[in-house]
C-alpha cells in the first residue's frame, strides 16, 4: 500500500509539473474571457489614470519645484503611480475569487496549484502593460516627449513593469491576509497615501524636510526618478537606477514567498 | 472495508479552542448515497473540506476512493467532484465557458473539454442559456451548473455540501432530480444537509453528526426505529381544550403544538393507545379533527439524538 501510495504521489507530482504551463495558460485565458465580458470595466480601469493625468496636468496645474515642462515631469510620475495603484486591482480580484468559492473548486481539481496565482499575475501584468501603452499615448498627445533612445525607453518600461510585478505579489499577499472585501477597502485606503507620498506630482525639494525624506524613501519615487532619467526629462537623476531595480526585488523577495505560502496555507 | 469509497477513522480538526472534528468515524460503501445530517456548526462542512483535500486534518486516517487525502491529495483530486456551499463558478463567464475551463483544468484537452461542456449542458437542461453570464442565472440554474462542473470527469466520489440551502422548493426539486439520476451511474455520493427531508429523500444511509462526532448511524428507518417507535397524533377542534386533553388522555411524554392544535406522544401498543385515546376524548366530550398513528419523523429523531448528545457532554 505504501509503495503504491508513493508511486501515485510521484506520478502526481510529475503530472503537475507537465501541466503547470497549460493550467497557467487556462487561468490566464479565464481572465481574458472576463475582460471580453466586461469591456466597460476594462475601459474604466484604463481611463482612470488618464483622468488623473489630465487632472494634475491641467486642473491642479504645474508641479512645485519642477524645472522644464511639467508634462515631461508628470507623465513618468503618473506611469509609476499607475503601477502602484495596480495593487488595488490585484487585491480586489483575488478577494472576489476567494469569497465566491471558485478558488475552492480550483484547489479541489487535479491541476497545478500555482496556476491560480500565475494566471492572476499574467493577466494583471498584461492589463498593466496595456495601461502603460494608453497613458504613454495620451501623454504623447499632451506634448510629452522623450529624449533618450529606444533602448532607454524600453528600459524605462521594464523598470515600471518590474515595479508593478512587485506590487502584484504584495497585492496577492495582502488580499489573502485581508480575506474579506471589507478588509480590502481598509488596505486600499493605505495605498493612496503611499501613492501620493511620492515624487509623482512634485519634487521632494519643494516639500517640508520630513516629508521630502519620506517621499525620497518611497520605492515608487525611485522608480519614477530613474524612469525620468531614462526618458531624459526633468526630475531624472542617474543614481536612482540601482534603487529602482533593488527596491522591487526586495519587495518581491518578501511578498512572493509570503503570498505562495499563504495560498498553500489555505488548507490549514 | 474493501468496498468502502470513503473511510474516516478518528478525524480531528481544531480551530482555536473549538474542535470542528472531534474523532469522527465514518464509512461509506461504494455506489451509495450517504447523508451527513447535523445542525449548523456540527462539523459537516469541515468534514467535506477535509475529504475533498481542501483542508488538512490534524489527525486521523482518511481515505477517499482508496487514496489518503493528505499524502495522496492529487490522486484523490483525480477521483472526486465537489459541490460546495457557495457556487464555485466564475460569475462573469457563461455556463459553457465555465464548464470548458474546468474541463481544460481536468486536462481533457480543448476539443474534449468543449464536447464535455455541451454534453453536461444538455444533461442539466442548460443548453439554451446561451452567452448569459452565470451572475444572471436563477438559484436553481446556478446550482445545476455547479453540479455539472463537479461532474466533468464522472467522479468516483461526489461531495455535496448542503446542495439545496438557499434554494426555493422548485430549485430544490431540480437539484434532487439531478442527484437521483446520478446515483444510477455508480457514483458514491456524500451529502451534507440540515434538511431531514432531504436526507430521507436521497440517502441510503444517514450519519447524524453533532459537535464533530457521529452520534448515530443507519438507514432512515433504523434511525426512526431507534427513537422509540410509533407516535400518536391528536388534532383537536378547539385549541383551548389542549390543556384539558393532556390531563385526561392515557398518554405520557405528550408534546403540544398549539399552532396546529396538535398533541403528540410516543406509544408502545398501537391499538390499545388508539382505542384508549378515542374513548377518553368521547367520554370527556372533547372534539377531535384527527387521531392518527405514525412513525416518528426524522425531525424527531434528529432532535432526540442531538439533545441526547448535548446531555452527554
Amino acid at each position: 500500500m505504501s509503495t503504491n501510495a508513493m508511486g501515485t504521489n510521484a506520478m502526481g507530482t510529475n503530472a503537475m509539473g507537465v501541466y503547470a504551463l497549460t493550467d497557467s495558460w487556462t487561468m490566464t485565458r479565464r481572465e481574458l474571457a472576463r475582460w471580453a465580458r466586461q469591456p466597460v470595466t476594462v475601459v474604466v480601469n484604463l481611463v482612470f489614470p488618464v483622468m488623473l493625468l489630465l487632472m494634475f496636468g491641467y486642473l491642479v496645474g504645474g508641479g512645485r519645484g519642477v524645472s522644464g515642462e511639467y508634462v515631461d515631469y508628470l507623465v513618468p510620475g503618473m506611469l509609476a503611480l499607475t503601477m502602484a495603484f495596480g495593487l488595488e486591482g490585484t487585491m480586489i480580484a483575488v478577494t472576489q475569487d476567494l469569497n465566491k468559492g471558485v478558488v475552492d473548486r480550483f484547489r479541489s481539481l487535479p491541476m497545478a496549484n500555482g496556476a491560480v496565482l500565475v494566471g492572476r499575475a499574467a493577466a494583471d501584468m498584461l492589463q498593466s502593460a496595456l495601461g502603460l501603452a494608453v497613458l504613454i499615448g495620451v501623454g504623447h498627445a499632451l506634448g510629452w516627449r522623450t529624449q533618450g533612445g529606444p533602448g532607454a525607453f524600453l528600459a524605462a518600461v521594464g523598470l515600471l513593469l518590474l515595479f508593478r510585478f512587485a506590487m502584484l505579489w504584495a497585492g496577492i499577499y495582502l488580499a489573502l491576509v485581508a480575506g474579506k472585501p471589507e478588509m480590502v477597502q481598509a488596505v486600499q485606503i493605505l495605498v493612496w497615501p503611499v501613492g501620493f507620498l511620492s515624487n509623482a506630482f512634485a519634487t521632494p525639494g519643494s516639500m517640508p524636510d520630513w516629508l521630502g525624506t519620506v517621499v525620497q524613501w518611497n520605492p515608487m519615487s525611485h522608480t519614477a526618478t530613474a524612469v525620468r532619467d531614462l526618458f531624459g526629462g526633468p526630475g531624472g537623476e542617474s543614481g536612482h537606477l540601482g534603487w529602482a531595480v533593488v527596491w522591487p526585488l526586495v519587495l518581491l523577495a518578501v511578498f512572493f514567498p509570503l503570498a505562495v505560502r499563504r495560498f498553500a496555507g489555505l488548507s490549514r | 472495508m474493501a468496498d468502502a469509497a470513503i473511510t474516516v477513522e478518528g478525524a480531528r480538526k481544531r480551530y482555536g479552542s473549538k474542535n470542528a472534528l472531534d474523532g469522527l468515524d465514518l464509512t461509506v460503501a461504494r455506489g451509495t448515497v450517504h447523508g451527513v445530517l447535523g445542525p449548523n456548526g456540527a462539523g459537516k462542512t469541515t468534514l467535506v473540506r477535509v475529504l475533498s483535500t481542501l483542508l488538512r486534518p490534524d489527525a486521523g486516517r482518511i481515505e477517499v476512493a482508496g487514496h489518503d487525502v493528505v499524502t495522496e491529495a492529487y490522486a484523490v483530486r483525480l477521483r472526486i467532484g465537489l459541490l460546495g456551499q457557495h457556487a464555485a463558478l466564475d460569475e462573469e463567464l457563461g455556463g459553457r465557458q465555465n464548464l470548458e475551463m474546468f474541463g481544460r483544468l481536468h486536462h481533457l484537452g480543448a476539443r474534449r473539454a468543449r464536447a464535455r461542456a455541451d454534453e453536461l449542458l444538455a444533461r442539466f437542461d442548460l443548453t439554451d442559456t446561451g452567452r448569459k453570464p452565470v451572475r444572471q442565472y436563477s438559484g436553481g440554474m446556478r446550482r445545476r451548473l455547479d453540479l455539472a462542473a463537479s461532474l466533468i470527469t464522472e467522479p468516483e466520489v461526489l461531495f455535496l455540501d448542503e446542495p439545496t440551502t438557499g434554494l426555493d422548493p422548485r430549485g430544490r426539486a431540480e437539484v434532487w432530480d439531478s442527484v437521483r439520476s446520478l446515483v444510477g451511474g455508480g457514483t458514491t455520493v456524500l451529502l451534507t444537509t440540515q434538511y431531514l427531508e432531504e436526507a430521507d429523500q436521497l440517502a441510503d444511509r444517514i450519519s447524524v453528526v453533532d459537535a464533530g462526532r457521529v452520534v448515530a448511524d443507519g438507514t432512515a428507518d433504523e434511525l426512526k426505529a431507534a427513537t422509540g417507535g410509533d407516535r400518536i397524533d391528536v388534532v383537536l377542534r378547539d385549541a383551548g381544550q389542549l390543556g384539558a386533553a393532556v390531563a385526561l388522555l392515557p398518554l405520557t411524554g405528550v408534546r403540544v403544538d398549539a399552532d396546529r392544535r396538535l398533541l403528540s406522544a410516543p406509544v408502545t401498543d398501537r391499538m390499545t393507545a388508539l382505542s384508549g385515546v378515542v374513548r377518553a376524548l368521547e367520554e370527556a366530550g372533547v372534539e377531535a379533527e384527527d387521531v392518527a398513528l405514525r412513525r416518528p419523523t426524522l425531525d424527531e429523531v434528529f432532535l432526540h439524538l442531538t439533545e441526547r448528545a448535548e446531555e452527554a457532554v
